[in-house]
């Protein structure tokens, strides 16, 4: 009972914590985006647009809330809980930092540890195509239908990249515990670089692991679902009021998901210089690594335009996955010659 | 408190497998069946079977049954639904076959006197399925592989036919 006690605090903590800074996320993101494009951003609501994602909540809320004409109405309801719960899920075995002592009780900074962690990321990965399949399907209407169909293949494809990609890193740390894979790539080599997996052995992984990621989030320069001047909005455009809101969230949510795993899995997590003695500098470390790769989510949307779907396809298919494969290819010879 | 939980998934998979039956509309089958799956990792993740039931997620729910969907969606239900299969000598061949399956199910449960014994929590951990994968079930293993990419290789001729 006591785990279990423990366990739903560190939920609730956590997830407050991390829908809070997803709210302002999409403030950095529009004053990020403001600023590439030479604008202010907004700076209406309080003080540097601080209370903006309070009162984007509360439009959100106050806006009707519009069901289609739809044979579908349970699933039409159901689909945006689909596509927000699985990411947040996933919060549970991401480790944000060493252990903590608390009242005289020893508290590891993730949730769980289970020993198939990152097997069951991407479980709950593969599992967030449902939210928009049935989203487009749901919707009565041919915009939604052919978004979500694209949205679903997409996934797919990138899905495999991404999977195969991981496959390195597993070889070299030997095992599927997140927390485990963190110890692996504490210390330095020659006193000086870290021994993060982006550095030893692994940098092609990490390249195709962040862009078979971006894809996966459908964002910026593959954010073909939701492309505007053919498709209206993709899955979502008959969504309104608090249900769009739970796409919205769902998606940033994935974005924070990968990115922290990708700090996790290549950057060496929490570690870093003084991290094993003060338990709260690694979570600061954890966060200045996570909030690169967000930082990078949105940079790339500034600059980038959309890839065509063939191109998107031909991408994925002809060469991030044999590039995944050629990846595992050196690993396994390393891990034979070492 | 173990009870209570194998209760409720194996409550859960079964309304799922009856539900997946009933239905006409073919959407919502599948949908049942996933919920089938969903419960039935529930009731892997209380055996300790860890791999096994994140494998379960990715492969069935991931996959096979998206594929469903997928194959649901593009073609035209109404069509499907009014073609279904509804020859009559069917139906008298289900009889015996039920009686079979009931037969070996009563069978099989009888060889448990009481409770059976737990095999120990090492089995269900991913490195012990590698180890066993690669060593004892080595050949198997590779067979199975061998099966899987001819399969792919027919499937890619067939697609590329027209």
């Amino acid at each position: 009972m006591d785990i279990a006690l423990e366990a739903a605090i560190k939920t609730a903590i956590i997830l407050f914590i991390v829908l809070t800074f997803l709210a302002y996320l999409v403030l950095f993101e529009r004053k990020i985006l403001g600023w590439i494009q030479l604008r202010v951003g907004p700076n209406r609501v309080g003080p540097w647009g601080l209370l903006q994602p309070l009162a984007d909540l509360l439009k959100f809320i106050a806006k009707e809330d519009v069901t289609p004409n739809t044979p579908n109405k349970v699933l039409f309801a159901l689909a945006p809980a689909l596509a927000l719960v699985p990411p947040l899920m996933a919060l549970a075995v991401i480790p944000f930092g060493s252990t903590v002592e608390l009242l005289g009780r020893k508290i590891a900074l993730q949730i769980t540890d289970i020993n198939v962690g990152l097997l069951y990321v991407f479980a709950l990965g593969s599992l967030e195509v449902y939210g928009i399949i049935l989203a487009g399907w749901s919707s009565n209407s041919k915009y939604s239908l052919l978004g979500g169909l694209r949205s679903a293949a997409q996934m797919i494809s990138y899905e495999l990249a991404l999977t195969l990609s991981v496959a390195g890193v597993l070889i070299q740390a030997g095992t599927l515990s997140l927390s485990e894979i963190v110890r692996v790539q504490s210390g330095y080599y020659f006193g000086v670089i870290p021994r993060w997996h982006v550095f030893w052995y692994q940098p092609l992984g990490f390249i195709i692991f962040f862009i078979a990621a971006v894809a996966e989030t459908n964002r910026v320069p593959f954010d073909l679902p939701e492309a505007e001047s053919e498709l209206v909005a993709g899955y979502h455009t008959e969504y309104s009021s608090i249900k769009f809101a739970m796409f919205f969230v769902g998606e940033y949510a994935a974005m924070f998901v990968v990115s922290a795993l990708a700090t996790t899995l290549f950057l060496g997590g929490w570690t870093g210089p003084g991290a094993e003695r003060v338990p709260l500098l690694g979570v600061l470390y954890f966060s200045l690594k996570t909030g690169f790769f967000l930082f990078v989510y949105i940079w790339l949307r500034g600059t980038l335009p959309r890839f065509r779907y063939d191109q998107l396809m031909q991408f994925g298919w002809k060469f991030l996955v044999p590039m995944a494969f050629v990846n595992i290819f050196i690993s396994s010879a390393l891990a034979l010659w070492r | 408190m173990e009870q209570l939980f194998f209760i409720i998934f194996a409550g859960i998979a079964l309304i799922g497998a009856v539900n997946l039956l009933l239905r006409r509309n073919p959407l919502y089958a599948a949908l049942s069946l996933l919920t089938t799956m969903a419960a039935l990792t529930g009731l892997y993740i209380m055996l300790k079977a860890y791999f096994i039931a994140v494998i379960q997620v990715m492969i069935y729910a991931g996959a096979i049954v998206v594929l469903f969907l997928f194959v649901i969606m593009l073609f035209n239900i109404r069509v499907v639904e009014r073609q279904t299969d509804r020859r009559g000598y069917l139906k008298w061949l289900a009889l015996p076959f039920a009686i079979i399956l009931i037969g070996q199910f009563v069978y099989i449960a009888r060889l448990f006197e009481g409770n059976p014994t737990p095999v120990g929590t090492e089995v269900g951990l991913t490195e012990m399925v590698g180890r066993k994968l690669f060593t004892a079930y080595l050949l198997p293993f590779e067979v199975t592989s061998i099966l899987i990419l001819a399969a792919i290789i027919g499937a890619v001729v067939l697609a590329q036919k027209e």
